[in-house]
Parts: C-alpha cells; sequence; structure tokens
C-alpha cells in the first residue's frame, strides 16, 4: 500500500506548484496514471482524500486519466496498445516486446486554482 | 471574482525526486566500479537463503556487500553477517518498499570503491517496489516453485520492471509439480526476452550458471578489487 505515500507527494507537489503560481485554493489536480505505473488508482483517490486533511488541498479533488500501455511493435513497425498487460505482445501480429512507449505514467498534469 | 478556477500546467513526475536520487546513485556505482543488484519477491520466497549463499560464494573472489530492507526485524541482517559480508539493514517501518532516498542513506559511510558486488534486497512485496527505481544496475525478481506458475500474471507489474526473473527453491520443484515450460511462458508472456535462472541456493543447483552469468555482467565495470586488498570498505573514501 504504497498509494497513501504517492499521495502525498502529490498534495506536497499541489502545495508548491499552487504558490509557484502565484497562490490561490486549488480545486483539483490532473494526474496521468500509466497502467503500468504500479499504483492502482481507487487506492490513489482513497489515499488522497486522507493525504489532503489538513492541508490547503482539502476539499479538492484528484482527476486521474489512466494511460493505457503502448508498445513498439518491431515487426509492423509502430507503436500499438497492448491489450492486457499479462501479455506484451503486438495485438496486430503477435510479435512479443517489451519496449514500453508509454503506460508508466504517474504524472501530475495540471492544477486548477481559485481566480 | 471569477467563479472559473484557472488551470495551470505542472507536468511534473510525481516520483521525481525518488528518480533523481536513482540515477545519481547509478552514476555513483558505475563511476565506483560496482555492479548493484536488487531484488525483489513476495515474502518466503527464499530472497534471503539465495543472498546469504550469494555472498558466501562470491565473498573469496570479489568484495561484496549488502543492504537488506524489512519492516520491523534485523533477523536478515544477522543471518546474512555468517556469509562475513557486510551488510547493513535498512527497516522501513510502515513503508512497504525501499526508496532511493533509504538506500543513499544507507550507503553514506561505505567506499563504494571497495566494492565488487553490492546486493539490495528489497522488502517483500511484489507490488509496491515495482514504482522506485532504486539506481540498481539490474533487478531480480525471484519465484519460488512453491508460489505456483501464474506469479508473473497475478503481478506483471513487477516482472516487467524486473531484468532477469530467478526461479527459486528448483530442488522443491517435483514435489509441488511445478510445471516449469508453464512459469517460463507466463514470465515470457509479461516480459518478453527476460533472462530467466533456476537455482536452489540449497542444494547449488544453478548455482554456478547464475555466479557466471552476474561476473559476466560485471566485465567492462572494472577488474575487481582483490579479496583481502585495499582499504576496509567503512573508510571514507580520499582517506
Amino acid at each position: 500500500m504504497h498509494e497513501l505515500s504517492i499521495a502525498m507527494s502529490i498534495v506536497e507537489m499541489a502545495e508548491e506548484e499552487s504558490v509557484r503560481h502565484g497562490g490561490g485554493k486549488v480545486h483539483a489536480v490532473h494526474l496521468k496514471l500509466g497502467k503500468l505505473s504500479g499504483v492502482l488508482k481507487e487506492a490513489l483517490l482513497s489515499s488522497y482524500e486522507m493525504a489532503c486533511e489538513a492541508t490547503a488541498l482539502q476539499g479538492s479533488q484528484l482527476l486521474i486519466e489512466e494511460v493505457a500501455v503502448e508498445v513498439f511493435c518491431p515487426q509492423c513497425g509502430g507503436p500499438r496498445l497492448v491489450t492486457s498487460i499479462q501479455w506484451f505482445a503486438c495485438p496486430e501480429c503477435g510479435t512479443a516486446t517489451c519496449t514500453v512507449l508509454r503506460g508508466k505514467e504517474l504524472e501530475v498534469v495540471a492544477l486548477e486554482i481559485a481566480q | 471574482m471569477s467563479a472559473e478556477p484557472r488551470l495551470v500546467e505542472v507536468r511534473k513526475n510525481v516520483l521525481k525526486q525518488n528518480d533523481v536520487i536513482a540515477r545519481a546513485l547509478r552514476e555513483c556505482f558505475r563511476d565506483a566500479g560496482v555492479l548493484a543488484v536488487s531484488m525483489v519477491s513476495s515474502p518466503g520466497s527464499g530472497k534471503t537463503a539465495f543472498l546469504e549463499k550469494t555472498l558466501t560464494l562470491l565473498h573469496s573472489r570479489y568484495k561484496v556487500a549488502a543492504l537488506v530492507g524489512d519492516l520491523a526485524t534485523e533477523n536478515d541482517a544477522a543471518r546474512l553477517a555468517r556469509s562475513h559480508a557486510p551488510v547493513k539493514q535498512i527497516i522501513t517501518g510502515t513503508v512497504c518498499h525501499l526508496e532511493a532516498a533509504m538506500v543513499r542513506n544507507a550507503l553514506a559511510d561505505w567506499d563504494l570503491k571497495q566494492l565488487d558486488f553490492l546486493f539490495i534486497e528489497n522488502v517483500g512485496n511484489l507490488v509496491c517496489p515495482s514504482s522506485y527505481d532504486l539506481g540498481e544496475q539490474l533487478r531480480f525478481v525471484l519465484l519460488s516453485v512453491t508460489e505456483g506458475e501464474d506469479k508473473p500474471l497475478k503481478y506483471p507489474t513487477i516482472f516487467n520492471s524486473a531484468d532477469v526473473a530467478v526461479i527459486t527453491k528448483s530442488d522443491l520443484a517435483a514435489a509441488v509439480e511445478f510445471d516449469e515450460v508453464l512459469a517460463r511462458q507466463n514470465i515470457q508472456a509479461v516480459r518478453p526476452g527476460m533472462e530467466i535462472l533456476k537455482l536452489s541456493a540449497k542444494t547449488g543447483e544453478g548455482m554456478n550458471e547464475y555466479l557466471e552469468f552476474l561476473e559476466h555482467r560485471r566485465v567492462g565495470i572494472r577488474q575487481p578489487v582483490r579479496a583481502g586488498v585495499g582499504n576496509e570498505l567503512g573508510t571514507p573514501a580520499g582517506k
């Protein structure tokens, strides 16, 4: 259960960034979360609420955009979305590949701050 | 006052701080000529026995040391001390994984130049350690034959984050009717091309191939620090 420490890092980062951008109440944090990040969306959402308590972010929302796992298929020569993280292969031609292009993201993309 | 909140762009990796420390550690390992190998697995897969055997076998020819992560006890460090290699326990408290900063702090009073191999045993956990880069050059994920062939499919993220899969307790394979072909197939499904080693720390089966693999991966880093020669590990660099 490392989602709580991840949530605390998100809150800390949001606090710092909001100050850097002139301050104001943070309404929402937009986060990109890769399917291969090792972080579970549901666990992160409940941890986020806890992590926000008694901070400037209390009452804010965590808006998560999940990112599918995209690999490079050497056979087709292009990016392909894997159908399951239990099978790292091109869904078109079946070639095995573990060149991951996207899907490991754990990134604070933006903040919504009150005017 | 407008009701519409303003949107400010951030675009920052949440684990940036960990990644920065990990990158610095990786550079330190490379500059010092030490091969840093981390080990992840579920609790009870034989990590400590495997590490004890590794340290014992390498100790006569190389300078080896280990960091072991655990939630509460120092039992593992005490077991590993029998190998006579320097071992330091990192007690993580409630934290279920090692982070790069913990590794950096634990290494603060060790002179890495006096080492050939550094082993880092993570907390027994197949979920959380996958998100944290420790600066290691090689990550082993252990899978004991008693755990079942489908472990890689249940924990694809950690298998995908590792470089080498080590099938442990091979001496028990027949007793638990371990299907090696299926296990290898599952490992390759979640991490195509992954190197797989199969061994038993108890009987020694597969240990020679494993040691050769380690030595081979060290080649190109630097000539070994001769065991018994040079400063002790605890001597600060530059003294």
